[in-house]
């Protein structure tokens, strides 16, 4: 059994316990435990299934790496799913439940699969679900989708907060352990500014694990002094529970600090994303344990040998009582001591490889009484849901059992592959180091930056380095290389402090245990412990052709777990490479991406939820709309009132009454978000004449002039009404969503391609409060305000004044949208909802009522007035839209006019724009197609044109539309078929577009 | 993310804080112009892998438009100028002569 | 004419890392031009009333000065009852020059941030390098802060001025007060 021993734990605060439950039930740990060190100590080795075959799974490692020990952590408003048990620090109260298993995790149905593995092997899904093809959407996936799977999404609303954090700094260093300390101690002596991230809570790494003397003392002096050291020094920032998750180009490199997670108590943001701009990366991220490929490797109480030192040293944890260490190098002996240190028992070190002497390591082992047998293997694990026991064989041979010993841990180490992920990130490349069997980075491929020099550099481990002398010395030179590169200097007397050597005998690489392994011993034999890969399943991949590594990784979704294969990804690769008989190097690796380690979702998003999920634009009214009823209607990041409901009515009724009031008496519209660009100099005019189809400059001061804009595509993009303030300066409205794109295309135009034209542009949409008076009275109501001549003879149809009314400084646009009488009055903003008042008090009488955009559009469709967004998709050309008369003859050029000029847009079947009125009055769907004989190639029904706005008209009591159709012009008076979604077809005659007032007589009075 | 200079305001910035246009130095073919010298004014691009020419505005900044030569597979940054030219400064191009050479054949 | 009312109104928090005000109305003025020009730079003195400031900064003095927007365009800070007076008289000094001046006053929305943790609410919402000796007071930066176009400097050590456009006050109000909340201290400056 696993339990908690009486001494050790380094990490342990044993003074204060910590009480949390998993799957339920009550246990204990101390301070400075994970949630998988006090599993352990509380014997709860089995801590999941697997997602396949639902075999029960216990803790193999210690860190990141873990494969199987995935819980849903939290309950309510904090929850997250396959959390990892070995990077979750404990905390009073805690709450854990294991994943993927049904009804519970000693009992689990689904184990039934592992009896039909065979059945179940690599590609199966793909091979038995494809047809017939409805069955896999109704019946298969829905059966997968309940038995695999991870964690539960959670229900309830996030409680916690995220931030993000931009920082800047000369070097980042990536890792705390001794290279990483090392590294950003020497940096920091150049004055460079350096960041230090730790995925940890400690620092210091694995060398206090692991032993070895820095200077002649133990190792967490060092460390001491030098965080002391570092911490002192105002060039530094020292961040833990912060991991490096990804480098990016450029030197950007996100940092996922965890803030609260172990303290969920604590105030303010559960996770901070650090957003850093590095000049350069140091990455000593260190190395991670490989497991062996043997039968009944996944078998809970089997582990890397490291990670079950760290359990013994780190949280005083013992795995088991009698623990077979399994290896094929010499690192796995310092496990076997520390168990014996612990009083723990080593029944037997099984080393695959026969050397010629022993090592320093091999004859501690032995002096402490553990038997080691040298050329030797596991044939298989007993046990199930935990060990009982090995049987062991010869690694020569193909894994008859020599012997059994019983044990209940089994300690493995398959040699170390450095942590290459934050290198790879962006574009660094790797190369395979045969004296460790693994990949190192390449140092002639880094990954590069802006100026095309390398921006990050490994330290350490990372590089490959195993001896801690070799490790001290390369994090100083890398960041005394790095410093250098930047232009900063070391001071003359700084040296990398030295490290203890030890003489290890070399690693044997061993990818399969025995090295014949039988096919059932093989079946057995885990790679990727999450999805449920084995090496038959590496093997039958390559035998059916998936030779790339990339195709192979993806048919048996090996290393496509949220581990991201960091134990299985190397020696998955060396079965294939064994199975196509290539070398591993030429084999190559899958791409490694960024987050090292999946990070949280509130993370990402930062600030951004809730009130600051997204701009939401005001104008100055909007607090006024919002109390009086306004249904919004986001345009663009705007809000706009869609319609104001009063209690007694509904939004539709709203929006007839706002059309009615507006057409009989008095309606008030904000229009405030329409876009308002000052454009001046000596060129504007001819500016505004290549901007505009219609010609602008000969627009007379004190006029408005209404002007369509296209691209040089030829296409509408927007439209307003232009005014002409004085000779060299006009104004120019623009749609809502077109203000701030419509002044980014006149910047681009003048900026880059009439540069030498004297035009300046300014957009002054929201120094405006502008406010439509619309309606028979809208003259009275202006005149009550007083101040300014509003008569037909002083302010004309498409005019403009400035003046004081009511005592506002206002400019007033006589323009209409309406086809009423109409008033667009513009004031400074911080005056616009004054002027609001001021008009609904006097208009109180003469019926003025605000009316909304719903209103707006219904007011325009009845006059046949188009709308862009509506008439236009960005494949429409003014041609299209019977508006040829806003189209200069006598102007040489303006933008879209040769795109016009066109086959496709001269050509006369393009749909063009008609009036729609259906037959019995009803309201034709939005979007609907109308459809002519036959078929088209694809054996649809032939479309003849589409309905780009429908209303119901209160004014005419019917439903309008209008629509692009086949030679619509040309066939006024026809009736069209409109099928709808809802299975009916609608009938609707072509007319005329203006249905209401067609000579314009109420807006000219 | 790429990092990136500003040559009109001065600033260096993620790019976030800048909008890309696409390539750069397109002649505006208009009235006068053939269909075919109209089809390759609005549609057809290169698509380079390596050196490229690209339009860049500083959105969020200064609101300037620059050009920007740039590699497309290792993302070096060779350099910005101003967007009021037709073609890239010739020192520039002899800057990336020396650190991609032969690149103008490729192109 | 009614008082003028600002977009927040002089909408103030006090209950984080820093304090935020929206400040109330203020006097704005964009001038855009040729910035070498000598009438340029002696109407923008004037109206001003600080020197002209480099690339990439502003000169302020209390509530007046003068920000470099971009290399044809300035920002004059003035009291927002001085504005309609000072760009007729730019205009007036301007008017043989190519030159715009427009009154952007209410166009926009301007907060005091303030507090020993005014750097770090900051780098928050910006991606601006933040630190002291990057940036001084007198630094003027337009970037973003998270999704809107903002505009800040420091007129002295412990204090930022933020500009932002008048629509999005709301949301950068709110945004400052998340980058403050309690207990949000990164300690990184």
């Amino acid at each position: 059994m696993s339990t908690r021993l009486a001494t050790g734990g380094r990490l342990l605060n044993k003074s204060k316990t910590v009480s949390f439950r998993f799957n339920g039930k009550s246990m204990t740990g101390f301070e400075g435990d994970t949630l998988a060190s006090a599993l352990l100590a509380n014997d709860q080795m089995l801590v999941g299934r697997s997602f396949k075959y639902h075999r029960p799974r216990g803790v193999v490692a210690a860190g990141p790496e873990e494969p199987n020990g995935l819980v849903n952590l939290g309950r309510d408003g904090r929850v997250e799913p396959n959390a990892r048990v070995t990077t979750t620090e404990l905390f009073e109260d805690l709450q854990a439940e294991s994943q993927n298993h049904w009804p519970s995790l000693d009992f689990d149905v689904g184990a039934i699969n592992q009896h039909l593995a065979r059945f179940l092997p690599a590609g199966f899904y793909y091979k038995m679900f494809i047809h017939p093809r409805p069955l896999w959407k109704h019946v298969y996936e829905p059966i997968i989708r309940h038995s695999a799977g991870l964690g539960k999404a959670p229900k309830q609303r996030d409680e916690d907060t995220y931030e993000h954090f931009y920082a800047f700094c000369d070097v980042l260093v990536v890792g705390g352990g001794v290279a990483g300390l090392e590294a950003a101690r020497t940096a920091a002596l150049t004055g460079a500014r350096v960041i230090v991230m730790e995925q940890y809570a400690h620092w210091g790494g694995r060398t206090p694990v692991d032993g070895g003397e820095i200077n002649g003392a133990p190792a967490q002096d060092w460390i001491d002094a030098t965080l002391a050291e570092l911490g002192g020094m105002d060039n530094v920032t020292l961040r833990n529970r912060t991991m490096g998750a990804g480098v990016y180009d450029h030197g950007y490199v996100l940092g996922y600090e965890r803030l609260t997670d172990h303290a969920p108590e604590k105030a303010g943001p559960r996770h901070r994303l650090w957003r850093v701009r590095a000049r350069h990366v140091i990455t000593a991220t260190g190395a991670l344990e490989r497991p062996l490929s043997f039968a009944g490797n996944d078998i809970p109480g089997v582990m890397l040998a490291a990670s079950i030192r760290d359990y013994v040293v780190n949280w005083g944890v013992s795995t088991g009582d009698r623990t077979v260490v399994v290896t094929n190098n010499d690192d796995a002996y310092l496990t076997a001591i520390a168990l014996k240190h612990a009083g723990l028992d080593v029944p037997a070190i099984l080393d695959a490889r026969v050397l010629p002497e022993d090592s320093d390591l091999m004859a501690q082992a032995k002096a402490l009484g553990i038997r080691v047998l040298m050329g030797h293997a596991v044939s298989s694990v007993k046990g199930a849901k935990r060990v009982t026991g090995v049987s062991i064989c010869s690694q020569a041979g193909e894994g008859s059992v020599l012997e059994e010993i019983s044990c209940d841990a089994v300690a493995m180490s398959g040699g170390w592959s450095p942590v290459v992920h934050l290198w790879s990130h962006c574009g660094g490349k790797l190369r395979w180091d045969t004296a460790n069997a693994c990949f190192s980075p390449h140092p002639d491929h880094p990954p590069t930056g802006a100026d095309g020099a390398q921006f990050v550099t490994t330290a350490g481990t990372a590089t490959g380095m195993f001896q801690l002398d070799d490790v001290l010395n390369d994090a100083f030179a890398a960041a005394d290389g790095v410093t250098r590169a930047l232009g900063m200097k070391l001071p003359r007397d700084a040296t990398p402090p030295k490290g203890e050597r030890r003489e290890d005998a070399p690693l044997a690489p061993v990818w399969l245990m025995p090295q014949g392994a039988s096919v059932k011993l093989r079946e057995k034999a885990w790679l990727d412990y999450q999805n449920d890969v084995k090496v038959s399943d590496v093997r039958l991949a390559a035998q059916e052709g998936f030779v790339s590594v990339e195709h192979a990784k993806r048919y048996t979704t090996l290393g496509m777990a949220t581990d991201q294969g960091k134990l299985s990804n190397i020696n998955g690769l060396a079965v294939l490479a064994g199975a196509l008989g290539e070398d591993i190097p030429a084999v190559g690796t899958t791409t490694f991406r960024p987050p090292y380690h999946p990070i949280s979702m509130g993370a990402i998003a930062g600030e951004a939820r809730g009130d600051v999920f997204q701009p939401l634009r005001r104008s100055p009214m909007h607090d006024w709309h919002e109390g009086n009823g306004a249904q919004w209607e986001p345009v663009g990041h705007w809000r706009r009132p869609y319609a104001y409901k009063r209690a007694d009515e509904s939004t539709h009724d709203a929006v007839m009454r706002e059309v009615t009031n507006t057409r009989e008496k008095l309606g008030m519209l904000d229009a405030s978000t329409l876009g308002k660009i000052v454009v001046k100099g000596p060129d504007a005019g001819r500016f505004l004449d290549m901007l505009y189809t219609n010609m602008m400059s000969t627009l007379k001061p004190g006029k408005c002039r209404y002007g369509l804009m296209c691209n040089d595509n030829g296409f509408l993009i927007d439209d307003g009404v232009v005014a002409r303030i004085d000779d060299d300066t006009w104004l120019c409205h623009t749609t809502t969503g077109g203000a701030d794109t419509i002044h980014a295309h006149m910047e681009e135009w003048l900026q880059t391609e009439w540069w030498d034209w004297q035009v300046y542009v300014a957009n002054v949409t929201e120094q405006y409060a502008q406010i439509a008076v619309v309606g028979p009275n809208a003259r009275a109501a202006l005149e009550r305000l007083g101040g300014m001549d509003v008569s037909k003879d002083a302010l004309g149809f498409m005019e403009w004044a400035d003046g004081t009314l009511g005592g506002f400084n206002v400019r007033i646009y006589r323009i209409s949208f309406s086809g009423e009488l109409s008033y667009e009055i513009a004031v400074d903003a911080s005056h616009g909802q004054a002027l609001w008042d001021a008009l609904l008090a006097v208009g109180a009488d003469l019926g003025a009522m605000p009316y909304g955009t719903e209103a707006l559009h219904i007011l325009r469709a009845e006059k046949g007035f188009i709308m862009i967004g509506d008439e236009t998709d960005g494949t429409v050309i003014p041609q299209d839209l019977g508006l040829h008369w806003a189209l200069s003859k006598k102007k040489e050029d303006y933008m879209g006019k040769r795109a016009q000029q066109r086959a496709h847009m001269a050509d006369p079947d393009r749909w063009k724009l008609v009036g729609l009125e259906t037959v019995d009055g009803t309201v034709l769907p939005d979007g609907a197609y109308a459809v002519g004989e036959g078929t088209n190639d694809n054996g649809q029904r032939t479309m003849i044109g589409r309905v780009t706005s429908s209303y119901h008209s209160p004014t005419l009591d019917k439903g309008i539309a209008m629509g692009l159709v086949l030679h619509g012009p040309d066939r006024m008076g026809e009736t069209l078929d409109f099928p709808g979604t809802d299975g009916k077809t609608y009938q609707a005659k072509i007319v005329d577009p203006v249905f209401y007032d067609k000579e314009g007589t109420k807006q000219n009075v | 993310m790429l990092i990136v200079s500003c040559p009109c305001c001065g600033v260096t910035a993620e790019e976030t804080e800048f909008h890309a246009h696409g390539e750069a130095h397109i002649v505006r073919h208009t009235v006068g112009s053939t269909d075919q010298d109209m089809e390759t004014y609005l549609f057809m691009r290169k698509n380079t892998k390596g050196v490229h020419f690209e339009r860049w505005r500083h959105q969020y900044g200064c609101g300037k438009w620059f050009h920007m030569a740039r590699d497309t597979m290792t993302l070096e940054v060779f350099g910005t100028y101003p967007a009021q030219t037709l073609a890239p400064p010739e020192d520039l191009l002899v800057q990336i002569d020396a650190k991609r050479p032969g690149w103008r054949k490729s192109t | 004419m009614s008082d003028p009312v600002s977009a927040l109104n002089h909408a103030n928090s006090t209950e984080g890392l820093v304090t935020i005000t929206e400040t109330g109305p203020v006097g704005m003025i964009t001038l855009r031009g040729d910035l070498g020009a000598k009438p340029v730079q002696k109407a923008a003195i004037a109206a001003g009333g600080v020197n002209m400031p480099e690339q990439g900064k502003c000169l302020t003095e209390l509530d007046r000065g003068i920000a470099w927007m971009s290399p044809d365009e300035l920002l004059i800070l003035c009291r927002y009852d001085e504005v309609a007076g000072k760009v007729d008289d730019l205009q007036g000094k301007l008017a043989k020059q190519h030159a715009l001046v427009v009154n952007v006053s209410d166009a926009r929305a301007v907060f005091d941030v303030r507090g020993a943790a005014v750097r770090e609410v900051m780098a928050k919402l910006c991606p601006v390098d933040m630190h002291p000796a990057s940036f001084t007071p007198g630094t003027f930066r337009r970037t973003r802060m998270a999704q809107a176009a903002a505009a800040f400097w420091m007129p002295e050590e412990g204090v930022v001025r933020v500009i932002c456009f008048r629509s999005v006050a709301q949301y950068v109000f709110d945004l400052l007060r998340v980058g403050a909340q309690p207990g949000s201290e990164v300690d990184f400056f």
